[in-house]
């Protein structure tokens, strides 16, 4: 069953040089409960076509779909008030760069009340009560101390875990995760991952996992879109991707992993792409 | 044995934290005595976390700071920046290339003037002699003559990184620092900038030192591994010595935290979901 159901979205960017097409008729589907990465290069349009889901785009873009239903709910036809109602409650998202995404002038705890008051009603007291125990699940050291730190107090790594105790505060369906370890070393980037599958399959939500890297699809995803230049380019089971990708570009950007490398030189996009061309 | 280009010997590195406000000066030590060589047409890669102090042992190889203590030697000779500072020669055998190219050029410069620039500081070759060069590097690292009078802007992240590498060759170094160069590309385009790497140090027969944290990258361009921890090197060796049978903890847990892209893991590990999946539901 469909917890998001998208079909032939497109987004356009009015730009000073005439209109700019960021996503080309793309049709994505996350059922419930399922970790679905999209994958793709800069310029591939992953993440604005998620960043369309949560209406996060600026005035400049141009959002079309013949479909863009949550839970069977029109995204589209929604007015703003029942969109709020769903964003930062339903469906929540976290972004790449954990340090910039928190308000530098307040303490982590005030900004995880805020959510706690605002979004589920909590009065002061339960909401401190609920961030102590949000903040232990997501594994910070000596949550009582860290709720009074400002975010330059943290490591990278603890900012991303405020982040994801503040995304999963209202258990969300559905938890959007734009590059959340791309900024991390490996060893914070194993954990986070660790975190985020682990609250997945506790909560039971489904979790749209957006990267560009092939390892992190690897050790997290259930099903795999691959994006190139707005298009998409294959829709598979994860093992699939990997065992037996059909589409040419998937094929290059597997063959291009420096660990696939068989020979002196690494095969390039571009090589396959002049080969495709020349067959 | 080939020829020693480069040798480390106890560099030590401190920091020193001026006291603010709230709090007294303070000394940090960011490397704790390390040792190395490498050899004429070799690549070191010196594996870290952030932190780890790889960056500020790259900064010394590259004759941007002086080591607090400790040699460096460079094709044998003992190189003293805090002393004297490095003349023409010596600036024209090490170069480095930093791992953003969006901020690495600067955006009113044309990059034939990138090119240029070490000519004109470091030697005295003529206008029109400088600019056959510019343009024959351009040539060299996949981009055209053309590109000659463009700005930065114009051009992509590979491009940018290709611009970089070009302008730390100006000089025929022999020893080229790389601090995280393929980090901020595309997957596609990190394999082109490898490629180039590997093109270059061929033809030109440079010694790299290549500073990661990728270690899919280092496996597949390394041919000695150093890997630091808290400005220790903690591990040293050749790159199928380090990879078969790493020794120290923390090269052990860098490993288990890479991810793998292997088919046989990826099924062990969706066969292990599904079985989480059905107890769940039982």
């Amino acid at each position: 069953m469909a917890i998001l159901n998208i079909r032939n979205l497109t987004v356009r960017f009015a730009t000073a040089t005439g209109s700019f097409t960021a996503v080309d008729g793309v049709d994505i589907r996350v059922d419930r409960g399922e970790v679905l990465a999209i994958v793709g290069e800069s310029g591939s349009g992953k993440s604005v076509s998620m960043l369309a889901v949560m209406g996060l785009l600026p005035d400049t873009a141009t959002v079309t779909a013949d479909e863009m239903t949550y839970d069977g709910r029109d995204l589209l036809a929604m007015t703003a008030a029942e969109r709020r109602r769903l964003i930062g409650r339903e469906i929540t998202m976290i972004f790449q760069e954990p340090i910039a995404s928190l308000n530098p002038a307040f303490t982590v705890g005030f900004q995880i009340e805020e959510v706690l008051r605002l979004n589920l009603g909590l009065g002061r007291r339960e909401a401190r009560a609920r961030a102590l125990e949000l903040f232990r699940a997501v594994g910070i050291p000596s949550p009582e101390e860290k709720l009074k730190s400002y975010p330059h107090q943290l490591s990278g790594g603890q900012c991303q875990r405020v982040m994801i105790a503040i995304a999963i505060a209202s258990k969300p369906r559905l938890l959007i995760a734009d590059e959340p370890t791309t900024a991390l070393d490996v060893t914070i980037q194993k954990q986070i991952l660790d975190l985020l599958m682990d609250l997945q399959e506790d909560y039971g939500m489904a979790l749209i996992l957006i990267t560009h890297d092939m390892g992190v699809v690897a050790e997290t995803a259930d099903r795999v879109v691959v994006q190139y230049k707005g298009r998409k380019m294959e829709d598979a089971d994860v093992l699939s991707i990997f065992e037996s990708p059909q589409n040419p570009y998937t094929k290059a950007l597997l063959s291009a992993l420096p660990e696939n490398a068989t020979g002196d030189r690494l095969p390039t996009v571009s090589d396959f792409f002049a080969a495709e061309a020349a067959r | 044995m080939s020829a020693v280009v480069l040798e480390g010997r106890r560099l030590v590195q401190d920091y020193h934290v001026p006291g603010g406000l709230f709090g007294g000066a303070k000394t940090v030590r960011a490397l704790k005595g390390i040792d190395f060589k490498v050899e004429k047409g070799k690549t070191l890669v010196i594996v870290g976390e952030s932190g780890s102090g790889k960056s500020t042992l790259a900064r010394i190889i590259a004759l941007i700071d002086a080591p607090s203590d400790g040699e460096l030697l460079i094709d044998g000779q003992r190189v003293d920046i805090s002393k004297t500072r490095p003349g023409p020669a010596m600036r024209s055998k090490v170069q480095m290339v930093f791992q953003n190219p969006y901020g690495s050029l600067n955006p009113r410069q044309k990059i034939g003037n990138v090119l240029m620039e070490p000519l004109v500081i470091n030697t005295d070759v003529p206008a029109d002699e400088r600019r056959a060069r510019a343009e024959a590097m351009l040539v060299k690292v996949g981009l055209g003559p053309e590109h000659f009078n463009r700005y930065p802007h114009m051009f992509s992240g590979g491009q940018r990184q290709r611009i970089a590498i070009a302008r730390a060759l100006m000089l025929n170094p022999s020893l080229l620092v790389l601090d995280e160069p393929v980090s901020a590309l595309d997957l596609s385009v990190q394999a082109q900038v490898l490629n180039l790497l590997a093109d270059l140090q061929d033809e030109f027969g440079l010694t790299y030192v290549f500073v990661s944290h990728d270690l899919s990258v280092v496996r597949y361009i390394a041919d000695d591994v150093m890997v630091i921890s808290e400005g220790v090197a903690v591990e040293q060796g050749t790159r199928e010595e380090v990879f078969a049978d790493p020794k120290h903890p923390y090269t052990r847990q860098l490993f288990a935290a890479t991810p793998i892209t292997d088919v046989e893991a990826i099924r062990a590990r969706v066969a292990r979901r599904k079985a989480a999946k059905a107890a769940k539901a039982a």
